[in-house]
């Protein structure tokens, strides 16, 4: 080995160990004529080989935490809460960051050929943090109570295509009324934590089997949990202590992370990242996921009920511009379809829409409008830069003709007033891990949350045959057929999928791309650790 | 009875009175407020039956006359509810976060309110010089410049640039004294920076009042020196304006700081009521809105009480 060689070999031991920061390595080897991006690979390739450091003080900074939170999983709607779950439960199986199933309570799952009948069996010898072991029984109690309307579960649309479940021994078993293949999907929501005797003496107990036990709970302000010495799993789990703390505040929240108050913040704004990135000791980590930034027109409301006028305004709207100004780059175009490349069985072949000012003009003059002006409701809280992408989207469209008139509504009162009410509004999506859960959330005729009011039996139809076809290339085929119905005659208007973007320190060791989520899919305070 | 004593009892029951009123104010406001708790509580998952279900079990159907008294009545017993979002006791949680906003309020007061009012001495002292403006310069910038400005220009470089305090000021009970004062120091600052002016400002106006009467003068001719005149003769006849500025700041310091909290994380009262407000928590909310009007009429009646001890004149009305 020569002198070169043997000084990388030891600088990267060093920064692997963390007795050196990231910014000095990258600099260091520079200096060696390693350029910067194969240090940032060397540098993470050595501190997985160097190993998991046990033990610290793991601290999060959140957006999305509220006085008025509770632990109940079923309960669970935004980041904090999210963030919660996967410290202290686990699910059935998770969906892993390249799109394969996972499993943890569960150690394996069966079909039948007909993808009606469903097997889970559970792992042996797991612990609930009370003491008690986990069980089929504390499954099957768990889905019953995200399936019973008292619950208020934000799984409840999930488990509702339960017809019936039962214990054989130490398996779970599920049937299902109509055929879905994508079933160990579902299972994998983050609200189907398994809880001891399914959480129905006390929900929001804050016990379930996962890495983290509950030490302090104060909504609004900060959790705090320590690590379960029992916990099964020794891959995971590597820090002492997880400490979420609300930061709401986005500038609030950056200073956390530069200022060392925080090894992790999610939510980074795409205004600020270019900036943040440039920071010492900070860096900035985006993924692209299933979430979408929209414009949503109902589909049985004139003017929205003629699909010349819906097509006009999807020819209208500049997406790469959006996907330039408003995200600032970290997302990618949308396809007026709500999946992208982030779903298992996507099809890349369907052309990409593009602004085209003669075309919408020739639809909107098709259309018959009398050209008083469209009403587009945005509020900021609609998605960050609603109301810039909704000036934007005026910008366009008034190249072609057509006038939009933005109303401004209050962020207070936004979803239950406006969103799924008023025709024509701006919206986002978190997306879903599949196909089928998206359409059936928010593309079925009879979804409470069809947004779109789009409602097709041909559609349906398709969406009911592709969720019984185990043949993955039929089933592509479907979805495919189904995409470019909704890029071509639905309500929605997608002009942007944004990344999920967060910071991280560079105390944080054992990061990786991972899409299924924010902080890798909520996983980060179980895999990663500090150096 | 003495008539002090007698003055003291009569302001303390006007307060009190006062309350009363207010508590029926802020009972009318809530009840204003757009939706229904039923309502958003249960958001799209909302059916007619369900609605009536959740109003009944949150006693909503029942008249709002006699929903004010069963509230007033509890209040009186000490019993705040419970919260219809989390189901937890109001009075346990709103003391915690009370506690924490008085703590922030007591040490932001402590360091704000002799600095202004030995700052506004001085002003007098050096009035129309180079010192008076500086003060007057500075506290009168910092009260114009909006504070989570302030704030985060005080957390970007005192927090990141020179990693002095932390630029997350969340407190909790297993923390000792010192690591407490460290972590509130950057809101404290803020805090100092917004109240000074005003309070600064109003003790150099009432004094250089008083130090135009004549036994000042005679003071002066007495052979005091200009500090002592200020101190111990025009101070105690200003002392009344300058209490009930001091008290009106105090009482913001109590009430008014939930973009300071926000900015720095703080688990003080002011978050907590907005949450509670966003999620149409009306109980909350409710004893939030008291707990402020006591603070403000409890501090005001102070200001009267010590305006009134201290200046004989308004001892005698006419």
């Amino acid at each position: 080995m020569n002198d070169r060689d043997q000084q990388i070999s030891h600088f990267t031991k060093l920064a692997a160990k963390g007795r050196m920061t990231r910014r000095e390595f990258v600099g260091r080897m520079t200096a060696l004529g390693v350029t910067a991006a194969m240090a940032n690979v060397m540098l993470s390739n050595a501190a997985k080989a160097a190993g998991p450091v046990k033990g610290g003080t793991l601290k999060i900074g959140s957006v999305g935490g509220e006085s008025t939170n509770t632990l109940d999983p079923a309960l669970a709607a935004s980041q904090v809460p999210y963030h919660n779950l996967h410290s202290f439960g686990e699910t059935l199986v998770e969906v892993a960051a390249d799109g394969s199933i996972g499993y943890r309570l569960a150690e394996s799952v069966e079909s039948t050929p007909d993808a009606k009948t469903w097997r889970f069996k559970i792992r042996s010898g797991v612990e609930f943090h009370n003491g008690q072991t986990v069980t089929a029984q504390d499954v099957m109690r768990t889905m019953e109570r995200h399936s019973n309307e008292e619950s208020k579960s934000g799984a409840l649309g999930i488990v509702k295509g339960i017809e019936s479940m039962s214990v054989d021994g130490d398996t779970f078993v599920v049937n299902l009324g109509t055929a879905n293949a994508d079933l160990p999907y579902l299972m994998a929501d983050y609200h189907l934590m398994i809880q001891p005797d399914g959480g129905f003496d006390n929900p929001a107990a804050g016990i379930g089997s996962g890495a983290y036990m509950l030490v302090s709970d104060e909504p609004g302000v900060r959790h705090l949990w320590k690590k379960n010495p029992n916990y099964w799993d020794s891959t995971r789990g590597h820090v002492d202590e997880i400490e979420i703390i609300v930061i709401n505040d986005s500038t609030a929240r950056m200073a956390a992370l530069q200022s060392g108050q925080a090894h992790i913040v999610n939510r980074v704004d795409p205004k600020v990242a270019g900036l943040l990135s440039r920071a010492p000791g900070v860096q900035v980590v985006n993924t692209g996921g299933p979430g979408h930034y929209v414009f949503i027109m109902h589909c049985d409301t004139a003017p929205f009920d003629n699909n010349d006028l819906r097509l006009a305004l999807k020819y209208a709207i500049n997406r790469q511009e959006m996907v330039d100004k408003i995200l600032q780059g970290y997302g990618s175009v949308g396809n007026d379809f709500p999946i992208n490349s982030a779903y298992p069985l996507f099809d890349n072949s369907i052309p990409q829409r593009e602004y085209d000012a003669a075309k919408a003009a020739e639809h909107y003059k098709k259309s018959g409008h009398d050209g008083s002006p469209i009403v587009l409701r945005v509020a900021d809280g609609a998605f960050p830069g609603a109301v810039d992408a909704a000036a934007l989207f005026q910008q366009s469209a008034a190249a072609a003709g057509i006038p939009l008139e933005i109303k401004r509504e209050p962020n207070d009162g936004y979803w239950s007033e406006v969103w799924n009410k008023q025709p024509f509004c701006a919206s986002y999506w978190g997306g879903r891990p599949v196909q089928d859960q998206m359409y059936s959330t928010a593309y079925l005729s009879t979804a409470d949350w069809n947004d779109t009011k789009f409602k097709s039996e041909a559609f349906d139809a398709k969406l009911l045959a592709a969720r019984a076809e185990l043949d993955e290339t039929k089933r592509k085929g479907l979805y495919s057929e189904m995409a470019n119905m909704l890029r071509d005659e639905g309500g929605l208007i997608c002009p942007m999928f944004n990344d999920y973007v967060d910071g991280i320190s560079d105390k944080l060791q054992g990061w990786e791309k991972d899409g299924t989520g924010e902080l890798m899919g909520g996983r980060a305070s179980q895999v990663c650790w500090l150096a | 009875m003495h008539p002090i004593l007698k003055l003291v009892l009569q302001r303390i029951a006007l307060g009190l009175l006062l309350l009363l009123a207010a508590s029926a104010l802020i009972f009318a406001g809530t009840m204003i407020l757009p939706g229904d708790v039923a309502q958003s509580i249960l958001g799209q998952s909302a059916t007619p039956q369900s609605l009536a279900n959740l109003r009944q079990e949150l006693g909503l159907d029942v008249p709002p006359v006699q929903r004010y008294f069963n509230w007033l009545g509890g209040v009186l017993q000490g019993d705040l509810g419970t919260s219809l979002t989390n189901r937890l006791d109001i009075a346990e949680t709103m003391g915690r976060r009370l506690g924490n906003t008085m703590f922030l309020a007591f040490w932001a007061a402590v360091i704000s309110v002799p600095l202004a009012i030995f700052l506004g001495l001085l002003a007098v002292r050096y009035e129309g010089r180079w010192p008076d403006k500086l003060i007057s310069g500075v506290t009168l910038a910092s009260i114009s410049i909006p504070e989570f400005l302030i704030g985060y220009v005080l957390i970007y470089f005192v927090a990141v640039k020179m990693r002095l305090f932390s630029s997350v000021a969340m407190i909790n009970d297993s923390m000792s004294l010192l690591e407490k004062l460290n972590a509130i120091a950057l809101p404290v600052m803020v805090l100092t920076l917004v109240v000074l002016a005003h309070m600064m400002r109003m003790t150099r106006a009432a004094i250089l009042n008083v130090m135009q009467s004549a036994y000042i003068e005679t003071a002066e001719l007495k052979g005091l020196s200009s500090f002592m005149v200020i101190a111990r003769h025009a101070f105690p006849n200003a002392i009344a304006p300058i209490v009930n500025v001091v008290m009106l700041n105090l009482a913001y310091l109590v009430v008014g700081v939930v973009v300071v909290e926000v900015v720095f994380v703080y688990p003080g009262m002011g978050q907590y009521l907005v949450d509670h407000v966003a999620k149409r928590d009306v109980p909350v909310v409710q004893a939030c809105g008291l707990v402020f009007a006591a603070v403000y009429i409890g501090l005001n009646m102070i200001a009267d009480i010590v305006s009134i001890l201290s200046n004989p004149r308004l001892r005698h009305p006419k």
